[in-house]
């Protein structure tokens, strides 16, 4: 058993996989950027009402959290080139993680927003500000800093969801064990014990993080 | 669209089938799990509290997709060989009770602690009144979060697929390479989905209302 984790972590074979934690990272990284934009602007235009386009944004934000990401996955991929568009695997990937995952921000910007004290609008707008300086200066920058665990939680989601990305056969970190362990069926274990320790590693640190940025809101 | 339902009916409902046993499986066993983890991680015996902080670390910081090819892969190759259902509901279970474990424990600690000492002082031992007082009041404040855990649950059911688990998304992927019609299939596909994710959620948030 041993000697099989010794054969198996060969330098060559643990370089690739670290290069496929490196994508999976940055596939996390890209995507968890883009979705806090469109997501905050998809949670915020459902927090003002404005009339009818809140609706439909609502609704598209409902339904996308209600579908597996794998779902979406395979709309980017095998889908979009029926309506003519070709995206490579990688671009496939981001795109569908962040369909979903500005949905899920989008949910956390609107409630973030909805829990700052009424007070803050209606102090600012009878200082003379109009309700979108109002909104922009005085609640969001105080919904943004309350929202930064619930936003830590969700980059840990999305990087584990990026192993779904194996299916269509992204060379992140869960394919390259795979294909290692492809040439030798004694490397499976050792393969399996590498993964998931580092996935471990990632999140668990990340998990830390969110928990000590939780608390020292908590005490302010 | 329609004829996609009429050309594979049967195949669609197969995975409907399969996408609810799964989920149903699931829940019933990630809910009996996640409250037992629950209950240890609130225990007076530190030994206990470590072994319920571990199982959830380890469940909750591991990919869904990996827990389920190691039951899936790994398992028959030491212990015993699992098909990709029971291993993909196995793996579901136990990935989900993590979850479920942290959410009861936030439901035990919302209970005023007055009703545990109360309870010990009318002579209950600490797991009795645990399981006769503090349980059941804790479960009512977290039905909403248990909610939207069930929707996470069927959603994540769909990593059936990786495993040959004829679960939904499984036949729409074979539907979808077999008409061609991707686009209709992964429609319909997501039409089934949210006919039963978004019943749950709207409901939840409903709840959520009224309790709040």
């Amino acid at each position: 058993m041993l000697h099989d984790f010794i054969a198996a972590y060969t330098p060559a074979n643990l370089r690739y996989l670290f290069g496929g934690l490196g994508l999976t990272l940055l596939v996390s990284v890209v995507s968890i950027l883009a979705s806090f934009v469109l997501g905050s602007f998809m949670g915020i235009v459902r927090y003002v009402r404005i009339k009818g386009l809140s609706a439909i944004v609502g609704g598209i934000i409902d339904v996308i959290r209600n579908l597996p990401l794998i779902l979406i996955l395979f709309f980017t991929y095998f889908g979009l080139p029926n309506l003519g568009i070709r995206p490579g695997v990688l671009v496939a990937v981001i795109l569908a993680m962040t369909i979903f995952e500005s949905a899920m921000l989008a949910e956390i910007v609107r409630s973030g927003i909805q829990a700052i004290d009424k007070g803050q609008m209606e102090g600012a707008r009878a200082n003379g500000l109009s309700y979108w300086q109002a909104l922009w200066h005085i609640v969001l920058p105080q919904a943004m800093v309350k929202m930064i665990p619930a936003l830590v939680s969700q980059f840990i989601s999305l990087v584990k969801d990026t192993s779904l990305a194996t299916i269509i056969l992204l060379p992140e970190m869960l394919y390259r064990s795979q294909i290692i362990y492809g040439q030798d069926s004694n490397y499976i274990v050792p393969m399996f014990v590498a993964v998931a320790a580092l996935y471990f590693a990632v999140c668990f640190l990340l998990s830390i993080l969110a928990h000590w940025l939780e608390r020292r809101q908590a005490r302010t | 669209m329609i004829a996609i339902i009429h050309d594979y009916g049967g195949l669609l409902l197969v995975g409907l089938r399969q996408t609810l046993i799964c989920s149903l499986i699931a829940l019933a066993a990630s809910l009996l799990l996640g409250t037992v983890v629950a209950l240890l991680e609130v225990a007076p015996e530190r030994w206990l509290r470590g072994i319920a902080r571990t199982y959830i670390e380890i469940f909750r910081n591991i990919p869904l997709l990996v827990i389920t090819l190691f039951f899936y892969v790994v398992v028959p190759l030491y212990v015993i060989k699992l098909n990709g259902f029971v291993a993909g509901t196995i793996g579901l279970s136990l990935y989900t009770s993590a979850f479920i474990a942290e959410t009861i424990r936030s439901g035990i600690r919302a209970v005023d602690p007055g009703q545990m000492e109360g309870a010990r002082a009318n002579g209950l031992s600490y797991w009795q009144a645990m399981r006769v007082i503090v349980l059941p009041q804790a479960f009512r404040y977290v039905i909403p979060p248990l909610g939207n855990q069930f929707v996470n649950l069927v959603k994540n059911s769909s990593t059936l697929a990786f495993v040959g688990g004829f679960d939904l998304m499984y036949q729409g992927n074979n539907i979808a390479s077999d008409s061609m019609a991707t686009m209709a299939t992964y429609a319909v596909i997501g039409l089934l989905y949210l006919a039963i994710t978004l019943p749950i959620s709207s409901y939840m948030r409903y709840l959520e209302k009224r309790l709040a």
